[in-house]
């Protein structure tokens, strides 16, 4: 046990790596021909001999997958070898059905690559391609495999094409880490390789982490089952704590693999040192080496889509957007698409994000609107803009107008005429209204005459309640506040 | 001569003159399998009803008019070949009641050659093995002496073809399997150059060695059969892109004159059976008659090519085999846990020979002994295949026996592995370096068991082995011996 004045001399700093698998956008698998898209499907009924590993099977690999694998280590900034090649890495298990998976080992597709984030480069150490294995289902309430007495094998994710990227240890707290999957998963999104959907598994996450000790490195432990970007905070807080307690009982971090618990909050070991799988890697025989081509890279780096830091740059340089509009707005690359589309549309773009953020946003989470499938908005919003700018409606009812329009798929227009909701600018008209609400209101006229600034509000409300929310509310204060004043 | 006992170019002269039928030939063949079958075991499935039914069908094509390089011909599949609905065991207990749901890229060439499949025929288990004994299914015995091995692992298609109860047949081959039991059983085996004939449907046994070959009565059957099987296939990525010659025209020319051949003195040694010495002497005087100048070479790595096969095919063997786990198809024996299954079922399923193999392959792969036992096989396969390349610029073929003895007696080296493996050590140096080689029948021991002799020829060169392999064949007039029917 260290004494209390020894410990605080520590420093102590987490040293996390990730390591996230992406599921490439392919039509057809890594090896074969098979359909990719396996969500929802009846199990076993996008497979073939080659992706079920039917003895005397061989695979041929998917161009398109070479492709979207580039793409991405390009835009991570990698270095691509001229030469690389497969390994078979072997280990039993059910899901698994050649009981290897084809991956990349000792030279992977690239290496040596960043991300920056915030400004801090975080080193990519490599980036590879390999298959992805099938799943098992558990015929339990849970789906879960304690209490089943048997399971069943459903292959049709076998031989998906799937990037494996790994980090250096450069991140520094769970945050960075949580920030870093979110930038990567908008990374891919936005060069069109993956979905990035971590519910559904398209984009997976494990983490190495250590505590360094006065700069020296620990003994890190392999976090495993984070499937959520919260998922990845808290075991990461998590571990660190732990680790961090250890250390400081003067106690030592066992290497091990961890798999982190949800719902309990907590990460229990799940094999140790001793026990981690010896995959006896080496060159799969039934793939030749294959040698990179420099002009398909060149016309991949040519053809490459614009990144999502390139795109931020370019709303704040082009449009003037603020820090925090921008990081709202680049929160989905769907939000960014459309933001865009509108931009191209209307012109704009303040006014635009605005709308977007505050109104859509809410109206498209209220009604579950999937914001790749909401363009249809695009015009509404324009007609909206129009008619708040040529003083048709005012801000409130625009606004009461857009969301009407959003959810009932109505031109704004002939919401406005049918509900007769055009702003009323008349003066004669709004002053009747005004000395009628202040007769009826002689408490607040009281108090605001007495000093009470308040009560003008309350009186412009009532005012505007008894427009039903039409009337031009600059022509209201300015009345107001000539009758008011007439009062005094 | 009966039908069962003619080579298939033969048999394809009678047909197209209308002398026979397809069903003549069938006959004639499933004659011979009633007769010879039970003693020497050959086949593990035998498919007689289908045949009669391809025939009638094929007789269809050939008056239609359709051109089928092998129309009407029997052919057996080793049984280690994918057919389509057709159970295929690789003689193992483990694949039991495995029907693949496709054909073998070579199966599906050769039926639309129009060949007729009249069975599946057995190997040593996952064709591990030099005598067909680890067979699942009972060992086969070579026609020429019952109480002899066929050789292996082809040692089914061996001894079908040698013992009429074929025409043509397919083996594998992936350090001799299909030239040492064409050698012990009298007739023609070629491994062509690895990639030349597409691997898609083999079931892998060593991935980066195993190759499909002809196993065949003469020569000319041979390249007839060569021709329809090999060929870039898209859906095995190791097979090659060619432009094929046409192999039938290498059977033509006879004159070896300024062919220059090598024999490797390292292959010449004391061990060497008296009587494949003999068979060696001969063949040069042979050759040296036909044109040829025949000079003694020297391949230095020879003796370190076994040990290097036995540590890169185990190897791949551990990977390849590791699917047969009980989960999706052939044998499962339960357990109480998913580690039972796979214990139970691996320990029931697989024979011995299997198991020591899955066992060094493991091991060698393992880390911390990966660079001294794979790394290095691989660093020592380079040095092999340098040795024939310098050895190909002093000559154009080497001449080499196929195995350092005749066929030997059951059981006389299954307890013994070691003497077993010896039995490849002429064959398995071309299998490292991926060229190609033939066996034909070089002449008899004073028992009159055949004796194979080899010769290996460039990457690719197959044209030029059919060419002298059919010079001595033609010269010899060794090729037309056969155990039975004459």
């Amino acid at each position: 046990m260290q004494a209390f004045w020894e410990v605080s001399l520590l420093e102590l700093k987490p040293v996390i790596g990730l390591e996230i698998h992406c599921q490439l956008l392919t039509k057809t698998k890594l090896f074969c021909s098979c359909p990719t898209d396996y969500v929802g499907r009846e199990p076993n009924s996008i497979v073939c001999p080659v992706c079920l590993g039917l003895p005397g099977s061989l695979p041929v690999l998917n161009k398109e997958a070479l492709k979207l694998a580039l793409r991405t280590a390009l835009a991570l900034n990698c270095e691509i070898l001229s030469k690389t090649r497969f390994h078979r890495k072997n280990y039993f298990y059910p899901d698994l059905p050649k009981a290897y998976q084809i991956s990349q080992y000792d030279i992977p597709l690239g290496i040596n690559g960043y991300l920056e984030l915030n400004g801090k480069r975080i080193g990519i150490r490599r980036v590879h391609m390999e298959e992805d294995a099938g799943k098992l289902v558990h015929p339990t309430k849970t789906g879960r495999i304690e209490g089943a007495e048997y399971s069943l094998v459903d292959f049709n994710r076998c031989g998906v094409p799937l990037i494996e990227i790994v980090t250096e240890p450069d991140l520094s707290s769970p945050e960075e880490a949580k920030t870093f999957v979110m930038e990567l998963r908008s990374l891919v999104q936005h060069i069109g390789v993956s979905d990035g959907n971590m519910e559904e598994g398209s984009l997976r996450c494990d983490a190495n982490i250590s505590i360094s000790v006065n700069g020296k490195r620990g003994v890190k432990t392999e976090i495993k089952n984070m499937n959520s970007f919260r998922a990845i905070e808290r075991a990461l807080a998590y571990e660190i704590k732990r680790q961090t307690e250890i250390i400081l009982s003067g106690g030592e971090v066992v290497q091990e693999t961890r798999h982190w618990d949800d719902s309990k909050g907590i990460t229990t070991s799940l094999r140790g040192k001793e026990e981690a799988h010896d995959y006896r890697y080496f060159p799969e025989p039934d793939l030749l080496p294959l040698i990179i081509d420099r002009e398909l890279v060149e016309e991949i780096r040519r053809t490459m889509p614009e990144l999502p830091k390139d795109r931020r740059e370019r709303w704040k340089r082009d449009y003037g957007l603020g820090d925090y509009e921008v990081s709202v707005l680049s929160s989905s690359k769907a939000l960014g698409d459309l933001f865009d589309a509108c931009v191209r549309e209307i012109g704009k773009p303040k006014e635009v994000s605005n709308w977007l953020q505050v109104e859509f946003l809410r109206i498209a989470d209220e009604c579950k609107l999937r914001i790749e499938e909401s363009y249809f908005v695009i015009p509404y919003l324009k007609e909206v803009i129009e008619l708040l700018e040529k003083g048709v409606v005012n801000n409130q009812v625009a606004k009461s107008v857009f969301e009407e329009a959003v959810k009932t798929r109505r031109e704004p227009l002939d919401i406005v005429k049918a509900k007769g909701l055009e702003q009323v600018s008349d003066e004669t008209a709004i002053r009747d209204i005004v000395k009628s609400v202040l007769s009826e209101n002689q408490d607040a006229v009281q108090s605001y005459l007495s000093g009470k600034e308040k009560a003008f509000n309350f009186l412009l409300g009532q005012v505007m309640r008894a427009t039903k929310g039409k009337a031009n509310p600059s022509v209201v204060r300015k009345v107001l506040e000539e009758e008011l004043k007439s009062l005094s | 001569m009966e039908l069962c006992d003619m080579p298939a170019w033969k048999l394809k002269e009678l047909i197209r003159k209308g002398d026979i039928s397809p069903e003549d030939i069938l006959d004639s063949v499933f004659e011979r399998i009633e007769e010879v079958e039970r003693d020497l075991n050959s086949y593990i499935t035998i498919l007689k009803e289908e045949a009669y039914n391809q025939a009638k069908e094929i007789k269809a094509r050939l008056q239609k008019g359709e051109d089928l390089p092998l129309g009407g011909i029997p052919i057996a599949i080793k049984d280690i070949l994918c057919t389509k609905g057709i159970e295929t065991t690789c003689a193992s207990k483990i694949l039991k009641g495995f029907y693949p749901p496709y054909d073998a890229t070579v199966v599906e060439r050769v039926k639309r050659a129009g060949a007729i499949i009249i069975g599946k025929t057995n190997l040593d288990e996952f064709a591990m093995g030099s005598s067909t004994e680890n067979s699942a299914f009972g060992p086969t015995r070579n026609p020429w002496d019952r109480e002899r091995v066929p050789g292996g692992s082809s040692g089914g298609s061996a001894a079908a073809v040698a013992a009429g109860e074929t025409i043509l047949a397919l083996g594998s081959d992936t350090g001799g399997s299909v030239r040492q039991p064409a050698a012990f059983c009298g007739i023609v085996g070629l491994k062509p150059t690895y990639g030349l004939v597409s691997r898609y449907g083999l079931i892998a046994y060593a991935s980066s060695l195993d190759q499909i070959g002809p196993m065949t009565k003469d020569v000319r059957d041979c390249a007839l059969l060569l021709q329809v099987i090999a060929g870039k296939d898209e859906k095995d990525s190791t097979s090659l892109k060619v432009d094929l010659p046409n192999y039938l025209e290498a059977c033509r020319h006879h004159d070896l004159s300024g062919i220059k051949i090598g024999i490797p003195r390292e292959y010449i040694s004391e061990s060497l059976d008296p009587s494949v010495a003999e068979v060696m002497e001969n063949s040069k005087r042979v050759f040296e008659k036909l044109g040829a100048t025949v000079k003694e070479i020297s391949l230095p790595h020879t003796e370190y090519a076994l040990p290097t096969y036995y540590i890169i095919a185990p190897a791949e063997a551990s990977s390849n085999l590791a699917r047969y786990d009980g989960v999706q198809y052939g044998l499962r024996v339960k357990g109480k846990s998913l580690r039972d299954m796979y214990l139970e079922t691996r320990t029931k399923g697989f024979g011995d020979e299997v198991k020591r193999r899955i066992m060094i392959g493991t091991y060698v792969l393992s880390a911390g002994y990966y660079d001294a036992f794979y790394l290095k096989a691989l660093k020592v396969r380079r040095l092999v295949k340098a040795d024939f390349d310098e050895a190909f610029k002093e000559v154009d073929y080497i001449l080499t026996p196929t195995s350092p003895t005749p066929a030997f007696k059951l059981g006389e080296k299954i307890e013994d592995p070691i003497l077993m493996y010896l039995s490849d050590v002429f064959t398995v140096p071309v299998n490292l370096a991926g060229i190609c080689a033939i066996s034909i029948n070089g002449g008899f021991s004073k028992e009159n068991l055949p004796i194979g002799i080899q010769l290996i020829g460039r990457a690719l060169d197959e044209f030029g082995l059919l060419k002298i392999a059919s010079a001595f064949e033609t010269e010899t007039e060794l090729q037309g011996c056969r155990p039975f029917g004459r």
